[in-house]
């Protein structure tokens, strides 16, 4: 099986993850994502028609949470994890161009 | 102040050269009391921070449980809109880095919303139109950011932003419609009816507030131009921050005129999203919008799928309400109201109310005649809807009923009012407490009425004459002197009495 992934590809990855590589981390790790998928790929060869797709091991629908309310963490606790905060909020770098 | 250089056509030259085409995304904020997938409160606002726990904090560990009301309110949104009701369907991830959700992804649907295939007939100026619904999925709010430093406050120039999670996790219900094409000259007012009448059968499935001025309807605006009968769907923009019906109408005229101008000059029109600038009431570049696949959508392995049995859908569908179109010309016809007093009554958001007050044995005019008038005023004045003022229709209709019994004149009313709002009771207590009922005493009155004339000898010299307007003075002097607690109508006849 030819490379499933090209290195343009991967680089497009890398950049939606927000992950810096360099032209040689890129020559490296190209054919070796490839190689894993094609790997992974090789299982659509078991599958038949009689095997229908899933997406969740458990066999299990409709599980459903009452709509009660139930206690919160306390702003300090919530906080208390976050490197940097200001005016009981979670203090972020500066953001460019990427809102929702 | 936000400026453009962008050119823009006149309106009616953009219609000879080019067909638009509407698409219409509006996002419901439900009013569950708990958010999507953990049992933080979903109310509006609190202290930052204050509505999380380590589910919609994206803590590691956590597992989100979905939302059985929530389900409930999409299926009930999905039949109102006439749309199939998946049989199964599952939750997807939709990844991205902006942090207003601190798990770096969206819990949405992707390939199976719960909803789809509908359709909402829509009346633009006498004409029903038929908006086909793509889809409606369930999905979560997100946290609010605010950019700090900076000239503008948006976030082009901010040093750094600000987090509050409280809104993030709010169950979302997002529906899409397919491309209205065809609409041609009114695609504009297509758009604002559209979302208006949406957000009228929102409320009236009581699922949501509904109010776009606080967030909880929210439209984002796609359109595209095509050249004239090549019955083709150009490249479109997507408008975000729309969030008035005058607005959306007037943000699908402005791209439709700054589209035409780019393709005129031989330009093509970029994919990307557009911010709505209320205030000079155009749109600007925001972020090249990313495609689908961007979004590395997979499905969500900590939330099992969701298969609604039919009984359960069958069940809800018997809790719809009368379809808002139908109900809003039921009653017209019932109330007589005028084309125009009924467009009031639905834009001041009033109608369930005046419903009610009607109910509770009011006139339909005079119910109509408090809400819009002395409690609009009230509510505009206080900043809050109508329907939060803390006026019952009944007790509306106990002072109203007070009125017609010549117990209150409209003046004692208002201060009936002022005790309500004070928590001074019920409407009779209050006219009881501050002693405000028309003085019936004939011998009060009497004296009264012979003390004015007395005081102004030259008006009943007047009357005595004939110029019976001149009664105006002396009965303004009886009301006066009695407190306002008196019949006016009663006064006049007194006085035309004695004077004749």
């Amino acid at each position: 099986m030819s490379a499933s992934l090209s290195r343009d590809e991967v680089a497009h990855l890398a950049t939606l993850a927000r992950i810096d590589l360099t032209e040689a981390e890129l020559d490296h790790l190209a054919p070796q994502l490839s190689v894993i998928l094609d790997s992974v790929a090789s299982l659509q060869g078991v599958a038949s028609a009689d095997v229908p797709p899933t997406s969740h091991a458990l066999p299990l629908t409709n599980v459903f949470r009452e709509d009660v309310v139930e206690p919160c963490l306390t702003p300090e606790q919530a906080l208390s994890g976050a490197p940097e905060q200001e005016l009981q909020r979670f203090s972020v770098p500066r953001i460019l161009g990427d809102e929702q | 102040m936000t400026t453009t250089t962008d050119t823009l056509v006149p309106f009616d030259e953009v219609l000879e050269r080019y067909d638009p085409a509407l698409g219409l995304e509006v996002h419901v904020e439900l009013n569950t009391a708990t958010k999507m997938f953990c049992g933080c409160p979903a109310a509006f606002g609190g202290e930052p921070n204050t509505h999380v726990c380590p589910t919609c904090l994206g803590l590691p560990g956590s597992m989100p449980v979905v939302n059985r009301r929530a389900v409930e309110s999409a299926i009930r949104i999905g039949l109102a809109l006439n749309c199939s009701i998946a049989e199964w369907c599952r939750f997807a991830r939709k990844n991205y880095f902006y942090p207003d959700m601190p798990k770096n992804f969206q819990t949405s649907q992707y390939d199976e919303p719960i909803c789809f295939d509908g359709f909402m007939d829509v009346d633009v100026d006498g004409e029903t139109v038929r908006v086909e619904i793509e889809r409606a999925h369930m999905e979560e709010d997100t946290g609010k950011s605010t950019h700090v430093g900076g000239l503008t406050g948006r976030i082009h120039g901010a040093d750094y932003s600000l987090v509050d999670y409280n809104r993030a996790g709010i169950p979302l219900i997002e529906i899409v419609t397919k491309p209205i094409v065809g609409a041609g000259e009114k695609a504009p007012a297509v758009a604002r009816a559209y979302v208006s009448q949406l957000r009228d059968l929102i409320v009236a499935l009581g699922v949501s507030e509904a109010r776009m001025d606080q967030g909880n309807l929210r439209a984002d605006v796609n359109l595209s131009l095509a050249p004239k009968g090549s019955g083709t769907l150009g490249t479109r923009t997507e408008t975000k921050n729309v969030n008035s019906f005058r607005s959306v109408e007037r943000a699908v005229r402005y791209e439709m005129q700054r589209h035409a101008g780019v393709l005129d000059a031989g330009g093509s029109i970029l994919q990307e999203t557009r911010h709505w600038h209320e205030d000079t009431g155009i749109t600007t570049s925001g972020r090249e919008k990313s495609d689908a696949e961007d979004y590395r959508y997979f499905p969500e392995p900590d939330l099992v799928p969701i298969a609604p049995p039919r009984e359960w859908v069958e069940e809800l569908r018997g809790t719809l309400p009368e379809n808002p179109t139908e109900k809003r010309a039921r009653l017209q016809a019932e109330w007589g109201f005028s084309d125009l007093e009924m467009r009031d009554t639905v834009g001041a958001g009033a109608l369930g109310l005046v419903e009610e007050t009607i109910a509770a044995g009011s006139s339909p005019q005079a119910a109509r005649k408090w809400w819009l008038g002395e409690l609009a005023r009230r509510a505009n004045d206080s900043g809050v809807d109508l329907a939060d003022l803390g006026v019952t229709p009944a007790d509306v209709a106990r002072i109203q009923a007070l009125v017609d019994e010549g117990a209150l004149n409209d003046k004692l009313a208002r201060q009936v009012f002022d005790g309500l709002f004070a928590g001074e009771g019920t409407p009779d207590e209050i006219v009881a407490a501050r002693g405000l009922a028309i003085v019936s005493d004939e011998g009060a009155l009497s004296a009264a009425v012979d003390a004015a004339i007395a005081a102004n000898p030259d008006v009943a010299d007047k009357i005595r004459d004939g110029k019976v307007a001149a009664a105006g003075a002396l009965i303004g002097a009886v009301m006066k002197e009695m407190k306002g607690q008196a019949d006016a109508a009663r006064v006049r006849e007194l006085i035309l009495d004695k004077l004749s």
